[in-house]
């Protein structure tokens, strides 16, 4: 191996032939002028011919001063330039091996102190990684704490960046979503709910810009609770009051602490409330204007009555006139008790109540009361009740203590039973009974004077009186004899609700983990400034979906049968925010097929069909990049569905199939089953929409990093490297 | 000539006593059941006082409140509004329109002759 020459040796070199030269020249002068001037001319004439030695002598003197010097190179300089050029190494790169340590002593001095200070610096760095790695999990947690905490509360909360896009939202919320949906059947809410959706597709940005202004203006003036409050209309005819309130910047950001980073919306549906309060006014106008108008005519009748001067037809004619108001003022304020419970008696915080539920809680804690046995009759399993349940619980212990106390009874048994609609007030009623065996001829006919006693219940119990309490719930108490059976009973009536209004409170569990709410990255981003083609590819949102078909050929009359799609948003899969519907293609499915996909006739018979459907996964799709396994497939059929449907798909589209052509060349396959297998992804659910489209997501996001290492960041990089690798595939 | 008093309500049972009322005070008395008619009636038989109830089908008292005082040749019409509409800001309503009193349902008759009498008297 050629070693190159350092160039200060041929300076040295130089130097030293300089150096030798001067001192021959000297020497000679020297000499020469200490002798006489034949004697010089003699030793000119002597060394004349002889010339050529003296400067071969020099020639081979510096040959050996060359190679000394060379050889101290070799011993003195090389080793520190080679240890020179090992830590360089050491310092670019983590995990390099430690220095040898060879040479000079001095180098391999200095070699074991370098590997000496390496150890220090590498022992504080896994130092500082723990305790980042620590501190990562510390926030991972307080951040799911939080989404947790959110996540239990009954509003609705929706947390946004200042973009509109959805950070967080709780369960409540995809609740209330779902109600809000124009395809409620078949997106479910998901495409109006989504992390780094945006808010703005279900509320007017105008309304939340107003709000945000009155929140900026008092947070200037530096109110402790800068809020705002309005009242919208949505599509459906709901009206939902949201309050909105401000994410503010930490201590430390960029943008200054204080400012606004965010909003947090917490959303009310207060159709209900508000169809109450329209009633009661309605009732209200009735009750005043109605009586004002009846009395006016009374009044006026009575006092023409007392006129001497009125004859007696008059007279009969303004008799009936008083007794028609009367009788209407009646009527009208019959109207009022009949109407006026439902609407008056939502003032306090009533819940839904399995009844049974309820009638277990009485039990329990009349087992506490001494020497009073309880026992259970028939109970309803399915009546539902909407109650205050805590006063109502007391009520009935009361009662239950005071006829132990008063009335001597020892053992009590609890019934409860569904009534049918009857008298004046209509819908079912659920009547609890509370029976005992009264003692000889003890009377009963007392006993309802205690419902109208204050209640005291134990070191509990308000001034309120049983009556009170069953007013408030729309409900009645009376005393029965059972003279057949030879039983007593206390009877509560109270009205029962439908099932159905208690369904929201059913649990909508349908993930087995624990779903991803919330992401807070989404603070940071701002994807409003960023063209799309230069975002990177870690921050755009996707969505992954595939397609099941009749077959391969939309031109020649195939359809699509079933579409599956998921989300990523940044970098995170969002199982949770899944579409999956199956289409009625209004054409036979052949039967190769069936055996693949698994999706027979009967299947989509009464299944929507794509004009239907395609809207629903537009929306879902809205402001997303598509990801598909073979898009060209998948796009085909979408797109020459554009026509019947009306929605046209203009977002970017990612092709798996071709990434992963860009990351692995040389690799023979390139179907999602070996790319999954590849990397090591187990594939659940092949060959139904959503099963693939969730494996494709998988292999993407495994993509994404592999594509980073070589040069592809960028959306614009992706789209650009898959078509050059598309072309490339056409060739072969 | 006696004044003229058109009555304008929807309520047969108020009209009879009203009817009877102001005949009995000496002037002539026309009846109107609804605002359509109240309107015409004011603007062929030309009264000197309307007793005007607000809640009516087809033209609301307010409104033929308004097209009295808007219509010149009406001038110097005499407008009594009787409602069962009680709030404040009805009263302050009937009064912006130009009524020239307005009694709230119920009231006394005897107090309503006497405004219609001291009204048509300052008319006069």
């Amino acid at each position: 191996m050629r070693r190159r020459i350092d160039p200060r040796l041929w300076w040295l070199l130089a130097g030293a032939a300089g150096v030798s030269l001067a001192w021959l020249g000297v020497t000679i002068g020297l000499i020469a002028v200490t002798l006489e001037p034949e004697a010089r001319a003699r030793m000119l004439d002597l060394l004349g011919d002889r010339w050529g030695f003296v400067g071969l002598m020099w020639l081979f003197g510096m040959m050996a001063i060359a190679w000394g010097l060379q050889r101290a190179f070799d011993v003195w300089v090389v080793p520190w330039r080679r240890l020179a050029e090992e830590a360089r190494v050491l310092l670019t790169a983590q995990g390099a091996p430690a220095l040898r340590e060879r040479g000079p002593a001095e180098v391999r001095q200095v070699a074991r102190l370098f590997n000496q200070l390496v150890q220090q610096c590498e022992a504080l760095r896994a130092q500082m990684d723990e305790r980042l790695r620590e501190a990562a999990r510390g926030i991972e947690q307080e951040k799911s704490r939080l989404a947790a905490l959110i996540s239990e509360l009954p509003q609705s909360v929706v947390v946004c960046n200042l973009n509109g896009r959805i950070v967080l939202y709780n369960n409540r919320a995809r609740l209330q979503f779902r109600a809000l949906s124009q395809a409620p059947m078949l997106a479910g809410g998901a495409e109006l709910i989504g992390l780094g959706r945006s808010i703005y597709t279900v509320f007017e940005p105008a309304l939340i810009a107003h709000a945000l202004e009155r929140i900026r203006q008092r947070m200037r003036r530096g109110a402790a609770h800068p809020s705002a409050q309005f009242v919208t209309a949505t599509r459906g005819g709901q009206l939902l009051r949201v309050q909105v309130a401000p994410v503010r910047q930490v201590e430390g950001s960029a943008d200054g602490a204080g400012e606004l980073a965010g909003f947090v919306l917490v959303l009310d549906n207060i159709t209900r409330e508000h169809e109450q309060a329209a009633a009661r006014e309605r009732l209200w106008l009735d009750l005043t204007e109605g009586s004002r108008r009846s009395l006016a005519n009374v009044q006026a009748a009575l006092e023409v009555l007392e006129l001497p001067d009125a004859d007696s037809a008059l007279r009969e004619r303004l008799s009936q006139v008083v007794r028609e108001e009367v009788q209407a003022l009646g009527e009208r304020v019959q109207r009022l008790v009949a109407e006026g419970v439902d609407i008056w008696g939502s003032q306090w915080p009533m819940e839904d109540m399995l009844a049974a539920d309820w009638v277990a809680a009485i039990a329990r804690r009349l087992a506490d009361v001494p020497g009073l046995q309880v026992t259970l009759g028939a109970v309803d399993g399915e009546a539902w009740l909407r109650i205050e349940s805590y006063s109502l619980i007391q009520a009935v212990v009361y009662l239950a203590r005071r006829l132990h106390t008063e009335a001597g009874v020892t053992a009590l048994m609890l019934r409860l039973q569904r009534a049918p609609s009857a008298g004046q007030r209509p819908g079912p009623r659920v009547h609890l009974d509370l029976v005992w065996r009264p003692s000889g001829d003890a009377a009963v006919t007392g006993l309802l004077g205690w419902e109208i006693d204050p209640m005291r219940v134990g070191d509990g119990g308000g001034a309120a009186s049983v009556r009170d309490v069953m007013e408030r719930h729309g409900g009645t108490l009376w005393v029965e004899t059972d003279t057949a059976t030879g039983e007593a009973f206390f009877r509560l009536s109270l009205p029962a609700i439908e099932t159905a209004e208690s369904a929201d409170a059913a649990p909508l569990a349908r993930t087995e983990s624990r779903p991803e709410y919330y992401d807070f990255d989404l603070f940071r981003s701002s994807a409003a400034t960023q063209a799309l083609d230069d975002a990177p590819l870690t921050a755009v949102a996707y969505t992954v979906f595939d397609l099941e078909t009749t077959g391969l050929n939309p031109t020649e009359g195939d359809e699509i049968i079933q579409i599956g799609a998921t989300r990523i948003v940044n970098g995170k899969l969002l199982r949770h925010e899944s579409f999956e519907q199956l289409v009625n293609p209004r054409r036979s499915i052949p039967r190769e097929g069936i055996l693949i996909h698994g999706i027979t006739p009967e299947m989509v018979a009464d299944q929507p069909d794509i004009t239907q459907v395609l809207p629903a996964f537009h929306a879902f799709a809205r402001d997303t990049v598509l990801v598909a396994h073979n898009a060209a497939f998948d796009m085909r059929f979408l797109q020459l569905k554009e026509r019947v449907t009306g929605v046209v798909f203009n977002n970017p589209v990612l092709d798996t199939l071709l990434l992963s052509a860009v990351v692995h060349p040389a690799q023979p396959s390139h179907r999602l089953e070996e790319i999954a297998a590849r990397f090591g992804i187990p594939v659940i659910g092949r060959h139904t929409a959503l099963g693939d489209a969730l494996v494709t997501a998988e292999v993407f996001l495994r993509l994404i990093p592999l594509l980073a290492e070589q040069g592809i960041h960028t959306l614009g990089q992706a789209r650009r490297a898959s078509e050059r690798t598309y072309y490339a595939r056409l060739t072969y | 000539m006696s004044k003229r008093v058109l009555i304008v309500d929807d309520e047969p049972n108020i009209l009879i006593s009203l009817e009877f009322l102001m005949k009995r005070e000496g002037y002539e008395v026309q009846v109107a059941r609804d605002g359509e008619a109240g309107w015409e009636a004011a603007c062929t038989w030309r009264p000197d006082l309307v007793l005007l109830d607000v809640m009516m089908p087809r033209k609301s008292g307010f409104d033929v409140c308004q097209a009295i005082r808007a219509d010149e040749r009406l001038a110097g019409m005499r407008i009594v509004m009787l409602t069962a509409k009680g709030r404040d800001t009805d009263v302050a309503k009937g009064l912006a329109l130009g009524a020239d009193a307005y009694l709230t349902k119920p009231f006394s008759t005897r107090e309503l002759v006497q405004r219609v009498r001291d009204l048509l008297e300052d008319a006069r």
